[in-house]
């Protein structure tokens, strides 16, 4: 039987291009933030599990170990995991298994990334298969692109209906960016500018596009026996999903996305969720393109198939809708990759701790946090309350 | 005279390895059809499913596929999209058409160009090219047995 784990406290860098540190640096900002939340030192903590994209997008293999010293790592059993977009999510899955496995107490979850160091979509491109793939798959833009005109046309969607739906999201979320203090790109945007921005893979323009970030993330999971010494509010995590498709994109389907799907049915199984719209009160998903996010309300259950426009439309997952999506701004405002999948599952723990600030969904209980990895392959769901 | 320390200044660097692929038997073969204009896919014991380009195993039974079915250089535009940005490694200059094209006879997708264009504007490009259109292989005359022995598809 798992113990109970909580999410006790969390630090972010300010995310954005950091020329000021070196990735180590960056990545002691946010643990250093971390510890001080929840008025810890090195000493308090167990194990440490972090992660960061592949080699290719800093250029330096093992990133984990150049980190170790930033972490606290000195004498910890530290362990690496990369998934691509997935990693922050698949670092905080892993640091609950520590915790419920029963063999650590208080475990420091951290996921970085220094964007600005390489070139994102160029390393990106090395995650296909170098026969086959890898010619035609044009970085992230090009693979969220065909799953957004298969989408449109499997469901007769008009060109003009997904385009505004895209456009309404990426205000919203640009909007609540403008609240968060760590976020990267602070920028108001109108339904026609969006419309209007350069196409970069149709039906993708940049406004529908998250930027490229520095920045990282770090998490304090702890057991019960921990929680009760700390005496402060926790995020209880209720459920966890996790699934992977094939790795040739081309086989499975990706409209009806079944790794989304599965993750996010696992999640709710385990979190006694039966109606997600009216159980969550907010939620975090990994939202790097717009038009994705729309697959992204269907797969998990937030709609039906085909309806994820009416959704947008009808102003249910904007600001002040029956669930709001993405309230720090998301990814669309802020994507240090390797983090990413991380900071949705603190901006979760903060909303149900009362402690998101200035985009503080009122009253909220419940949370849902998501995360996307390598080709469109992986997808991990972590579901927090404010109680056990 | 002191740099300006609070800005940090960057090192740069620039990393380039060589590296040797192994493909396989499998993808040895499929690769080396391709010379003579012929597509194979492996159908799987279990699922019956084609997969191309074929594979040593199932992605979903796990079984291995030894049957190998030739499946038509002609199929069917599930979707795709015109790329207008630059990366690193690029395989062609944009603009240029990626497709995921389900082959006749293939139970799965296949990925490669949609070509034959004019790409200058996107709204002629999409008067033209459309999800659920038949399309054709279009081969080298010289053909190495790599994926660029196909040019691109185009309209059929």
């Amino acid at each position: 039987m798992a113990r109970a784990v909580a999410i006790v406290g969390s630090g972010q860098t300010k995310h954005g291009r950091r020329d000021d540190v070196n990735f180590p640096e960056l990545i002691h900002e946010a643990v250093e933030r971390a510890l001080q939340d929840v008025n810890m030192t090195p000493k308090d903590i167990d194990a440490v599990v972090s992660g960061s994209m592949p080699a290719f997008m800093e250029g330096m293999n093992m990133m984990h170990l150049y980190w170790s010293d930033a972490l606290g790592g000195y004498k910890k059993p530290h362990i690496r995991v990369a998934t691509c977009g997935t990693t922050g999510m698949s670092i905080a899955q892993i640091a609950y298994y520590h915790v419920a496995s029963g063999m650590f107490d208080v475990v420091l979850a951290v996921g970085g990334e220094k964007m600005h160091e390489g070139d994102p979509q160029g390393t990106m491109n090395y995650v296909a298969d170098p026969y086959f793939s890898r010619p035609f798959m044009s970085g992230a833009p090009g693979i969220f692109a065909w799953q957004t005109n298969e989408y449109s046309f499997r469901y007769g969607v008009s060109d003009e209906r997904i385009r505004n739906a895209a456009a309404l999201i990426s205000v919203d979320r640009r909007d609540w960016g403008l609240l968060n203090p760590y976020a990267h790109v602070k920028t108001k945007v109108t339904v026609e500018d969006v419309l209007k921005a350069r196409i970069i893979a149709y039906p993708v323009r940049l406004l529908d596009v998250c930027p490229s970030s520095d920045g990282a993330c770090a998490v304090i999971f702890c057991s019960e026996k921990a929680v009760k010494k700390l005496g402060r509010k926790v995020a209880w995590v209720k459920g966890v999903g996790y699934a992977g498709d094939e790795v040739w994109l081309c086989d499975g389907d990706k409209v009806y996305w079944e790794s989304a799907v599965t993750a996010a049915k696992a999640a709710y199984s385990m979190a006694g969720i039966k109606n997600p719209i009216k159980e969550l009160d907010v939620a975090e998903i990994y939202n790097p393109f717009t038009f994705q996010e729309l697959i992204y309300f269907e797969s998990f259950g937030f709609c039906d198939k085909g309806k994820a426009c009416e959704l947008v439309e009808k102003g249910v997952i904007l600001k002040g809708g029956e669930l709001p999506c993405d309230p720090s701004g998301g990814v669309l405002c802020t994507n240090p990759i390797g983090a990413t999948g991380l900071i949705r599952v603190a901006e979760a723990a903060m909303q149900v701790t009362g402690n998101a600030g200035d985009h503080q969904i009122p009253g909220a209980k419940t949370a849902f946090s998501h995360a996307m990895g390598c080709m469109n392959q992986i997808n991990g769901v972590m579901i927090v309350s404010s109680e056990l | 005279m002191a740099q300006d320390t609070k800005a940090g200044r960057v090192f740069e660097d620039r990393v380039s390895l060589p590296f040797r692929y192994a493909l396989g038997t499998t993808m040895t073969r499929f690769f080396d059809e391709f010379k003579d204009k012929k597509i194979m896919g492996t159908k799987c014991p279990s699922c019956k499913k084609v997969f191309v380009p074929a594979r040593y195993f199932c992605s979903r039974c796990f079984d291995k596929m030894k049957e190998w079915v030739q499946v038509k250089d002609t199929g069917v535009v599930e979707t795709w999209t015109m790329i207008t940005y630059k990366y690193s490694g690029q395989d062609r200059e944009p603009p240029y058409i990626t497709a995921q094209i389900r082959l006749d006879g293939a139970d799965v997708k296949f990925l490669h160009y949609i070509g034959g264009v004019d790409m200058s504007d996107l709204e002629k490009v999409r008067e033209f090219v459309k999800t659920g259109m038949k399309v054709r292989a279009k081969w080298r005359a010289s053909r190495n047995g790599n994926i660029h022995d196909i040019e691109y598809f185009e309209p059929a």
